[in-house]
């Protein structure tokens, strides 16, 4: 998906939280910035740890950043407490009121926010109807499936009509199918309120299928910014094309830069082209990266060669994990067609063809 | 083959429950039937009949203590559950802090220090007292009865607090709740079930007490219990039987309302 530029709905400049004191002390969030735009569906991605939800909860306001801004609309909201920001949650448990009905849930925030009571009840009905929940709006929230209780949940963080709405890693307790259903279901949401979302998850491939921008997050920094597409092909260093989908890491030396390109020997001794990551100025040993699905096995000479280890069958594709005669573990995925099998066997010589623009040039 | 090993099942067991059981339901079973007794006196049966109840609720010696009893009671739990759900909040929504266990203690002094101790401390407190402000009212008793009162009220509180997510007053408070608006809405009233079975287990506690209300009250403020206590001095009639009773049931009654309340919700 193009980047489609627009106002800032967020801004985190240099935002640290660190927890504890002395030896003991903890930097969640080590100088953070990044910029949300007005309308985007925004992913913060990375493994349990990595500040993710930190940083969700300093927007929320329910924790205070050490140092550093947190600009909604230009206004810095980092010291107001979480009931005077004009952003919601969606929490992870959902945190319905287990002694209020569903449309009486839906509605809290608006009550609270001193609304008058036709107005709250034209809303609650518009949510109720918006997620689909109109027949169960005088339901207590324990009578209701985990499911139902997600939808819940997403009305009454929308109904105020929030400027951001805060995503905690909302479809982990659902099963698969649930969560294929609800992940639709977001975007739909998105699209039809035109409401900011920001989503923290660490399902990588949720994070690819959802998102318009993707920050990818390790040990309380920001990684990477960028969209689905720039993410998993375009990786900006190791951790992002390790933590994203599966890939090939291939040591290489480097020669000829120049225009985004690089010229690696892998080795193998054969050499090919690879694209330099945007004001990276690779040493002359370097990280090369191949996506599994953009190598081709051949049983003439490729750039690389090596023996079949593995073949793993996984319905629509197959895994053919191969050992390089230079040591390495490198791994193919060979789309399936009905009628044939892979084509290869544990055992047999093979080369690699690596294409051009399949290879790119790593920060480690 | 034997039956399965189990921890439950070891010889004597039965034998040491039944024991137990006899000693303590069985006086208490004569105590009622004798409360039923024609008789002028305890140890000889002369047939069944209410004539002590009804001596009883005649008794306005009795109707007296019971009332005070009571108002003691109501009032001593009432503000015992205040003042033990404002601990229970300071206790367990904050992050552990030095002195937590400390104020633990301090909290459930009433149930470690042994109760003489506490009735003492109080006579010469309030005696004091009494003589600076010239006051000899109820005020010393209902003070006493709430001071060890609290530490009851505040078990059920709280252990319903400490079950409590606490992501549901993050989430109201998300919602543009004010700190206040939170705890009316969402805190309280998730709470009630646990202030409810706090106060009805200080009003049993408070109606039952003797010790320390016997060395705390003045002339002409007796409560129920220090009213049997005195009576019995004098000697026993099947009256005190006929009080005894009503008592029980009446404690029954709430315990049992306690228990249902408590459960309740959960």
């Amino acid at each position: 998906m193009p980047d489609k530029p627009g106002r800032n709905a967020i801004e985190v400049a240099n935002v640290s939280k660190i927890f504890g004191s002395g030896e003991g002390q903890v930097a969640a969030l080590d100088t953070v910035s990044v910029s949300i735009r007005e309308n985007e569906f925004f992913t913060l991605l990375g493994p349990s740890g990595c500040g993710k939800t930190t940083l969700l909860r300093l927007i929320a306001g329910f924790d205070f950043p050490t140092h550093g801004e947190i600009l909604l609309y230009g206004q810095d909201i980092a010291p107001l407490p979480p009931f005077k920001r004009p952003v919601n949650t969606v929490f992870q448990s959902y945190a319905l009121f287990p002694h209020m009905t569903v449309a009486d849930n839906i509605g809290f925030g608006l009550e609270m926010l001193g609304k008058p009571k036709a107005e709250i009840k034209a809303r609650v009905a518009e949510m109720l109807k918006l997620v689909k929940m109109e027949a169960l709006a005088g339901r207590r929230t324990s009578q209701i499936s985990g499911g139902q209780q997600q939808r819940v949940a997403l009305a009454r963080a929308l109904a105020p009509q929030p400027k951001v709405l805060l995503l905690d890693e909302p479809l982990s307790a659902l099963d698969f199918k649930l969560r294929k259903d609800m992940q639709i279901e977001l975007k739909r949401l998105q699209h039809e309120t035109g409401i900011t979302f920001i989503f923290v998850t660490h399902d990588q491939e949720e994070a690819l299928t959802m998102s318009d921008r993707i920050a990818v997050m390790s040990a309380g920094k920001i990684l990477q910014v960028g969209s689905p597409w720039d993410i998993y092909d375009k990786p900006a260093e190791r951790f992002v094309a390790d933590f994203i989908g599966e890939t090939n890491f291939l040591t290489a030396a480097i020669s000829g830069i120049g225009n985004g390109k690089a010229r690696a020997t892998l080795k193998s001794g054969s050499t090919i082209e690879a694209t330099v990551a945007e004001g990276f100025q690779p040493k002359d040993n370097a990280t090369v990266v191949v996506r599994p699905e953009h190598a081709k096995l051949t049983k003439d000479k490729g750039e690389l060669s090596g023996t079949v280890d593995n073949i793993v069958y996984f319905g629509t594709d197959t895994h053919i994990h191969l050992r390089l005669d230079s040591g390495e573990a490198f791994t193919v995925r060979q789309q399936n067609t009905r009628s044939a099998g892979c084509g290869f066997e544990r055992g047999d010589k093979v080369g690699i063809v690596i294409g051009n623009d399949a290879a790119q040039v790593l920060r480690d | 083959m034997a039956k399965n090993f189990s921890i439950k099942h070891q010889p004597g067991f039965t034998a040491v429950a039944a024991t137990c059981f006899v000693v303590l339901y069985l006086p208490i079973i004569v105590l009622v039937l004798y409360a039923f007794n024609a008789a002028n006196s305890t140890s000889e049966w002369g047939g069944l009949s209410l004539k002590w109840f009804r001596s009883a609720w005649q008794n306005t010696e009795v109707i007296d203590a019971t009332l005070r009893s009571f108002q003691i009671g109501a009032i001593a739990a009432i503000l015992a559950s205040i003042f033990a759900t404002m601990a229970a909040l300071a206790t367990t929504r904050t992050a552990p802090y030095r002195g937590l266990t400390f104020q633990y203690a301090a909290i459930n002094q009433p149930l470690m220090v042994p109760e003489i101790v506490t009735g003492v401390a109080l006579l010469i407190f309030f005696s004091r007292i009494k003589i600076f402000t010239g006051y000899s009212g109820l005020g010393y008793l209902i003070a006493a009865h709430t001071a060890f009162c609290i530490p009851f009220a505040y078990l059920p509180i709280r252990a319903r607090l400490e079950n409590m997510d606490l992501t549901l007053e993050r989430a109201a408070a998300d919602l543009y709740a004010t700190p206040w608006k939170t705890f009316r809405r969402i805190t309280l009233p998730l709470l009630w079930p646990g202030i409810l079975a706090g106060l009805m287990l200080a009003f049993v506690i408070s109606l039952d007490d003797v010790v320390i209300t016997e060395f705390v009250k003045s002339g002409g403020q007796d409560t129920l219990p220090t009213y049997m206590l005195g009576q019995i001095r004098r000697g026993i009639t099947p009256e005190i039987n006929a009080i005894s009773t009503a008592f029980l049931l009446l404690s029954v009654a709430i315990v049992t309302l306690f228990f249902f309340i408590s459960r309740k919700r959960d």
